[in-house]
Parts: C-alpha cells; sequence; structure tokens
C-alpha cells in the first residue's frame, strides 16, 4: 500500500474519490453545505494520518492545529478586516506551522503516554486560551462577523454552499497530491521504518527526531488550513474546535476508515458525518450510541477499519482465483 | 364572452382557495435537548405545541408544520449548521426557538442572507437582535430585568458582588446591575465572570464570602445550574454570614425550585414572569399546562416567551393568510401587541423588533406547601431594552 517500493503511479481507483464529489456536486445539491463539511474532515483526517499512520506519532491534540487555524482566520476577518480567503488560509497556514514546529519540537523527545498526555495538554491550554481572551476571540459566545470575500472577485460563498463545495475540493485535491508525494518518497519510506522500529533507523543513520519534527509541522499545517476552511464556510468560530472533543472525533473518523492507508482519511469522515447526520435527525439525543457500536464493530472484526475490509475481501478472492497466491496473502 | 369571464374568475377564485386551504407554514425549530441545560428544551417545545393547540382553529386551514433540531446546547458551530439545512432542504417559512445567546448570534447571517424571520424564544443578550434585520424576540433581555434590579438594590444595600457566568448574557447582566448599582450610590467590591460549563462554585462563593458584602448578584442560565448556584451559596454559609442573595429570575427558575428546597426562601429577584403570578392570563396558561403536561409540571419563564413566540408567530400567519411574505411577517412583527401575555402585557418594539414588558420584583415564598416566586411590585412598566436606549443617547 505505501512505501518506498510501491508503484508510485496513480491508479485507477485512486480517480474514484474525485468523481464520486464531482457526481456529488451535481446530483445534491441540497447537500452541498454538509458535503464541504465533509471534505474538510476528510482533510484534517489526512493531516492526521500523516503523523498517526505513517509516522507513529499517537496524538489527542490534533485539534489543536485545527482550532488555531479556524482562530487565525477568524480573527483575522473579525477583528483585522483581512477578508481575502487566500490570505486568511495562508496565515493559518502559517500560525499552524509555527506551533507545529515549536510544539513538536518539545514533544517528539518523549513517546508514547508522555507524548499522548503533551499533544493534550497544549490543545488544552489553547482552548483556555480561547476561552478567556475574549476580546480577541468572542470566548465562549465564539466569533461571528467573520465575512469571506467572493474568490478571485467572482465567487460568492453562497447560502447552498456551491462555491464552499468546489473551494474545499480545490483545497483537499491540492493536500492529497502534496500527502500521496511525502509518502510515495524516500521520506515518506523512513516515516514508515521509524514507525515499525524507530530503534533500527537510528542505527542505520536516520535522524528520527528531526524527520518526526518535520512531518508534524507538515501535518500541523495541513490540520491548520482545515480549520480555516471550516472558518470559512461556516463564517463562524465557536470553541467546539479546540480540545479534546473534536481530537478524538477526528481519531474516531480515522479509525472508522482505516489508519496509514491514505484512502482511509476520505472513507471515515463520509462513514461517520453521513451516519451522524442521519441518526441526529431521527434520534437527537442517541446518535452517539450508533456511532459507538459501529466502532466496536470496526476495532473487533475489522482492524484495518472500512477499507480494511475491502483488503480483506480481495485477498479472499484472489487466493480463490488464484491458488497460488495464497501463500503470500497468509505471509502477510 | 362575460359567462367565459365569469367562470374563468370563479375558476380562479376556487383554485386561490384550494391552495390556501393546503398552505402550511413551515417553522424551523432549534432548542437545546441535550447538553446544558438540555432539560430547557423541552419547556420551550412545550409551549409552542400548546399555544398551537389551543389556536389550531383560528389559522383558517392553515397547517402549521414544527420541524424540532437539538442543538446540544450552546454550540453555536451545530446551530449555525441545522439553520442552514432547514433552510435549504427544508424550506423552512421561519426559525424559530433559540436558548443559548451564542447559537442565535451564529444563526443571525443565515437569516439575514436567506430573508427567514426568526423569532427568538429565549436567548437574552441584549446585542442579538441587532445581529439581523429578520430576527424578532419575544423572550427578554438580561438588562431588561438586571438594570432595574440594580436601581432596587441600590436603595437598600451598600455594597454587592456580582457572579456571573463567562457569556454574552452574563456579560450584560454585570453591565447592567453595576450601572445601576452604582448610579445609585452602591460600591461594587468585585465582579467575576465563571466558566459557562462546569465551573468549581466552591471556589468562587468563597472568595465572595471573604469580601462580605450585602448583596451578592448571580446570574447563571438558570436549569440546573442554578440548583447548583444554590446549594453551594448555603453549603459555605454565605446566607449565614450575611450575604443576601439576588440576580435576574433565572436563579429562582420556577421549575428548579422544588429540587433547590428551603435555601430558595427569601431570594428576591427581578423578573418578567412568574409561574406563581396571580393575574388571571397567568392562572389559565399554568392551568392549561397543567392539564395537558400533567399536575406535577410548572411552566418557567423559557415556556412563556415559546409561548408569546407562537403568539406572534399564529396571529402574523392570521394577518397574512399564510402567505408568509418575509419582509410582510417582519412588518407585522414590529407592530404586534399582546396585551393579555401571561407575564402582563407585553408588545414588539418597532425600532429594534425587541420585547417591551414589565419587571417584577419576586420573593421565594412557601405558597400552599410548595416554593413560589411571589411578585412583590413591578418596578418597571412596559420597559424597552435599556442597553439599547443607552446605546442611542451615546
Amino acid at each position: 500500500m505505501s512505501g518506498y517500493s510501491a508503484d508510485t503511479r496513480i491508479r485507477w481507483t485512486e480517480w474514484l474519490p474525485w468523481v464520486a464529489a464531482g457526481l456529488f456536486f451535481f446530483l445534491m445539491p441540497e447537500y452541498l453545505s454538509l458535503g464541504a463539511r465533509i471534505l474538510i474532515f476528510i482533510l484534517f483526517a489526512l493531516s492526521l494520518d500523516l503523523i498517526l499512520g505513517y509516522a507513529g506519532i499517537v496524538t489527542l491534540g490534533h485539534s489543536a492545529f485545527f482550532g488555531l487555524g479556524a482562530y487565525t482566520a477568524g480573527i483575522l476577518s473579525a477583528r483585522l478586516g483581512v477578508n481575502d480567503a487566500f490570505l486568511q488560509l495562508a496565515a493559518a497556514a502559517g500560525m499552524s506551522a509555527l506551533l507545529g514546529m515549536l510544539t513538536g519540537a518539545v514533544i517528539l523527545r518523549t513517546r508514547a503516554l508522555t507524548l499522548l498526555m503533551l499533544t493534550l495538554a497544549i490543545t488544552a491550554i489553547l482552548l483556555e486560551i480561547a476561552n478567556k481572551w475574549s476580546t480577541m476571540t468572542g470566548g465562549a459566545d465564539g466569533l461571528s462577523g467573520v465575512q469571506v470575500s467572493p474568490l478571485l472577485g467572482l465567487f460568492k460563498f453562497d447560502l447552498f454552499g456551491r462555491t464552499a463545495f468546489l473551494y474545499c475540493l480545490i483545497v483537499l485535491f491540492a493536500a492529497w497530491w502534496v500527502v500521496r508525494r511525502i509518502i510515495y518518497s524516500p521520506y515518506g519510506a523512513m516515516l514508515t521504518g521509524i514507525r515499525d522500529n524507530a530503534a533500527r533507523m537510528h542505527a542505520i543513520g536516520a535522524p528520527v527526531y528531526w524527520r518526526l519534527v518535520m512531518i508534524y509541522t507538515v501535518s500541523a499545517t495541513m490540520a491548520g488550513v482545515a480549520g480555516a476552511l471550516l472558518t470559512q464556510v461556516n463564517q463562524f468560530v465557536g470553541l467546539n474546535v479546540l480540545g479534546l472533543e473534536p481530537s478524538g472525533d477526528i481519531l474516531v473518523m480515522l479509525i472508522l476508515g482505516g489508519v496509514g492507508r491514505l484512502y482511509g482519511a476520505f472513507v471515515g469522515p463520509v462513514v461517520y458525518i453521513v451516519v451522524q447526520d442521519t441518526l441526529a435527525k431521527q434520534y437527537p439525543e442517541y446518535w452517539y450510541f450508533g456511532i459507538g457500536v459501529l466502532l466496536i464493530f470496526v476495532v473487533l472484526f475489522a482492524r484495518g477499519g472500512i477499507l480494511g475490509i475491502f483488503d480483506k475481501l480481495r485477498d479472499k478472492w484472489l487466493s480463490h482465483s488464484r491458488p497460488k497466491s495464497s501463500a503470500r496473502a497468509s505471509a502477510r | 364572452m362575460n359567462m367565459f369571464r365569469l367562470a374563468a374568475s370563479a375558476a380562479l377564485a376556487l383554485a386561490a382557495t384550494a391552495v390556501s386551504a393546503q398552505q402550511t407554514v413551515k417553522i424551523g425549530f432549534i432548542t437545546s435537548y441535550s447538553g446544558l441545560n438540555g432539560n430547557l428544551g423541552p419547556y420551550m417545545e412545550r409551549a409552542v405545541r400548546l399555544y398551537l393547540k389551543q389556536h389550531e382553529k383560528d389559522l383558517g386551514g392553515v397547517k402549521v408544520e414544527l420541524l424540532t433540531r437539538d442543538d446540544t446546547g450552546p454550540n453555536p458551530d451545530k446551530a449555525r449548521q441545522l439553520a442552514q439545512e432547514l433552510v435549504v432542504r427544508d424550506k423552512v417559512n421561519l426559525l424559530a426557538g433559540v436558548i443559548f445567546t451564542p447559537n442565535a448570534m451564529a444563526m443571525a447571517p443565515i437569516a439575514t442572507e436567506a430573508k427567514v424571520p426568526f423569532v427568538i424564544m429565549n436567548a437574552g443578550t441584549a446585542v442579538i437582535t441587532t445581529r439581523s434585520p429578520y430576527m424578532v424576540r419575544t423572550s427578554f433581555t438580561l438588562w431588561q430585568s438586571s438594570y432595574p434590579l440594580g436601581q432596587w438594590a441600590s436603595k437598600k444595600y451598600k455594597t454587592a458582588y456580582s457572579l456571573v457566568s463567562d457569556f454574552g448574557p452574563g456579560h450584560d447582566s454585570e453591565e447592567g446591575f453595576s450601572k445601576a448599582f452604582e448610579e445609585g450610590g452602591g460600591k461594587m467590591l468585585g465582579k467575576v465572570r465563571v466558566p459557562l460549563q462546569n465551573p468549581d462554585w466552591a471556589a468562587y462563593m468563597q472568595r465572595v464570602k471573604d469580601a462580605k458584602p450585602d448583596v451578592l448578584m448571580v446570574f447563571i442560565p438558570a436549569g440546573k445550574t442554578a440548583t447548583a448556584v444554590m446549594k453551594n451559596f448555603s453549603d459555605l454559609g454565605l446566607g449565614q454570614a450575611g450575604i443576601k442573595l439576588i440576580g435576574p429570575g433565572d436563579v429562582t427558575t420556577d421549575e428548579e425550585l422544588p429540587n433547590m428546597g428551603d435555601v430558595a426562601l427569601g431570594v428576591l429577584t427581578v423578573h418578567h414572569y412568574s409561574a406563581g403570578a396571580t393575574r388571571p392570563q397567568n392562572k389559565a396558561f399554568v392551568a392549561a399546562w397543567k392539564k395537558e403536561y400533567g399536575q406535577n409540571e410548572t411552566p418557567n419563564f423559557v415556556a412563556v416567551g415559546a409561548y408569546d413566540g407562537a403568539a406572534i408567530i399564529v396571529d402574523a400567519i392570521k394577518a397574512l393568510k399564510g402567505n408568509m411574505d418575509p419582509d410582510k411577517t417582519m412588518e407585522f412583527f414590529k407592530t404586534w401587541k399582546n396585551p393579555n401575555s401571561p407575564r402582563g402585557p407585553i408588545s414588539i418594539d418597532p425600532e429594534t423588533r425587541d420585547i417591551v414588558q414589565n419587571e417584577y420584583l419576586r420573593e421565594v415564598k412557601r405558597v400552599g406547601g410548595q416554593l413560589a416566586n411571589v411578585e412583590l411590585e413591578t418596578v418597571a412598566t412596559a420597559l424597552k431594552d435599556p442597553w439599547k436606549e443607552f446605546q442611542k443617547k451615546k
């Protein structure tokens, strides 16, 4: 699936998500704002997959960057009057990259549980700052009055979410391309090496710490961009972009789809948000129960997430039709 | 030819009545069924359903469809998303509901952009209605209760301490109270803002106790939080230390009184509604509520805000015959009056689209074995939102 040795050409199946997104745009015009939301969370999940799935950095604080990006874009517009969408994105990316680099440099010296607690602490601190610094962030009332001028002076963010959807789609496509380049590069191979056996990577002379800080920064930048997109689409920022809850949610989405396989980050948010949207309408108070059951089943019966199920089915089918390859399949 | 015209116009008229007979007005109703104060959402929905049930027959065949959604407490992001979906997918004619200020603020741009009139049935920060020309409020503002409270308190007490939840309505309450209290010659010993969700009350109460003010003014967003405040106030012995508890009516919200117990006795508050009020309109309202939902159920200020919110909507439907053109609806809302609300005479201020109402000083007393907010006097009559009045003078 990944690594230096894999064939780097884009397979035909990899175009499927983009075709689906295009069809969605034309066939379900009433659901475009939900669609834009899904695209944003795919981007967020993709950023998490880079560090969790490929570099093996376990984090419960990824919302720190998402939230920082969201607030950066929001404060730029609501407090400083900067309404250009791309400037907001760039600023959010810059701020998140900075935070990613600074915190990454400190916390990536630790491993496992210590690391987990530190990531949690960082997002908790940011949450408290956002709550207390209400002249800037609006506190618990949230930051309203965010505006985004029409893209390129032509495309206004409309109530139906057409512009928002296409805009998010383009940003996601660019991010996907970058992520793909990274994971199929020697650098990507080095990351999976660190994930699987950090000691051995040290032994062969890889600068493990710096590689991790670097990928952490890249991932933080992407999460910040996702946060900024959410602000621009919602024209509002609330405290719920920070803290444990969004970090946990995105982790659940990624695990649901499949960790460390690029397209798990695509499948997870789609399933999670669609299920949530449907259940929340029928049972406003119990929708989390449904998500919980889904997650238990995935963890118990499909270790590789939803995409893992497809892998298993494919292997089964291949071994059935070509008995020779069964040895290879079982050797995995 | 003449005959043909006659027939044609008759057919048209028939068609027109047929259309109006099947007309449906869709209301997108967003409130809190879960999360912080999730118990308040059902009060809002019950009040609206009660009013609709009572006045269904006056609607001239126009059907009202209520699409309810849960915003999960103070969650502006969610509220905005729900409002957008209700407008785009379900094509609602009106938006209504909302317990929490942040949620109402986040929904404002949707109301403006989609031109959907939005009836706010609770959220009480003064500034809300200025955020969209399509908003109207049938509940209250915190300034309306806190400002007269400060005026009244400044005549009786010398020093005060304020303790409020750290969000829009809390800030309003603190500012309104301290402005009036200081204008009246009182002295604020301190102002403290506590987190909206899960604050550690004991620490804050201790701080108040050490400052030894004559009165403690508390605003919290009603519900279970009110009971938590009461319990901590009594547990830490602030009452024994000679500190009097006052506030806008949220702190002695009617439905929580049975859970609070005797500690609530003697607490003085200023508010626009008490379930214990003795005017006949209120007695009828409370009786109808008990008949519909059970003898142990009591309406509260959230219920009355929603009840009058349903009234303004029903009256608009009647006046416009179900043709809910947004601008005409807003014009109707702006001049709406109701002399017979359970809380006394109310009207909408055409300039600000905000509620104009009386404010009453109440004391928690035991009435027929149960605690109730008993209205002692009317401290303000036909009061407009003081904050907006001060803004005008600036």
